[in-house]
């Protein structure tokens, strides 16, 4: 405990292995000591923030690349993720939670990783994501949901 | 109904199928798809489906998941069946008011209330 760690991956467009970083993610910020809240949240966050990546970034292809590079100390736990694709327009999301909405099987990815994180920024190609969850930012922030 | 393979357990109460989810993290695009099959299944076999799903196992689940849950609504709807929501996490129960989509479900806080709702 107290200690920082970082790492850099790299994997294919791929929900196991996704999966395993996130595994290998929530082990690590559970040795740093973060809550049982916190680690929800991230692992919320990031598993939605690696789905876009692998399906809407890289098209599901498994000859493309998911790269994720992440830090965790006792204060703050950041991560950047980057794929193949090329990128979105955030901004240009439609509300979710608007009534002609509600009953839209998708588009509530983005909005998640904003409430449960403390900050959610895309580059401008908008092909990487980076979330940042500050261990005193209680979340979810449901004003930040939008 | 369930086999070794399924990913959830169905059990019958009075004309009401009773669906608790086995996995505790329901994420996975494939995981999410084979649910979807099976209470598609579920849904298909009944005249005018009664349908509750059972979240006492699930700790974690994804956009995907809140996804296959409104398809599965939309499918239940279409037949002038009825579906409720039991037994979710509080951590996950904040999911759905996030995404408001606790106005669009009849959720129930134990199978009890649950079974006692459907008209």
């Amino acid at each position: 405990m107290g200690q920082a760690s970082e790492d850099t991956v790299v994997i294919p467009s791929d929900r196991a292995a996704a999966e395993r970083v996130e595994r290998a993610i929530a082990q690590q910020l559970k040795d740093a000591g973060y809550s049982e809240q916190a680690l929800f949240a991230v692992r919320l966050a990031v598993d939605e923030a690696l789905a876009n990546a692998i399906h809407h970034g890289n098209r599901d292809d498994p000859a493309k690349h998911v790269t994720i590079e992440y830090q965790v100390t006792p204060e703050v736990f950041r991560i950047t993720i980057t794929d193949e694709g090329g990128g979105f327009r955030p901004e240009g999301l439609p509300d979710p939670t608007a009534r002609e909405n509600l009953e839209r099987p998708n588009g509530r990815g983005v909005m998640l990783m904003r409430a449960y994180m403390t900050e959610v920024s895309f580059n401008e190609a908008g092909n990487a994501v980076t979330l940042v969850k500050r261990r005193d930012c209680d979340l979810p922030r449901r004003d930040k949901a939008q | 109904m369930s086999t070794k393979d399924s990913r959830v357990r169905v059990d019958t109460h009075d004309g009401v199928t009773h669906v608790t989810f086995v996995e505790r993290h329901i994420l996975e695009e494939a995981s999410i798809q084979k649910i979807g099959e099976e209470v598609g299944a579920l849904i298909d076999g009944e005249v005018s489906p009664k349908l509750l799903l059972d979240f006492s196992n699930v700790e974690h689940l994804s956009s995907s998941a809140l996804g296959l849950l409104i398809t599965i609504n939309n499918r239940v709807r279409a037949k002038g069946g009825q579906l409720r929501l039991a037994n979710i996490d509080p951590q996950i129960y904040e999911v759905f008011v996030i995404t408001q989509l606790n106005k669009l479900f009849q959720i129930h806080a134990d199978t009890e209330q649950a079974l006692a709702s459907f008209k």
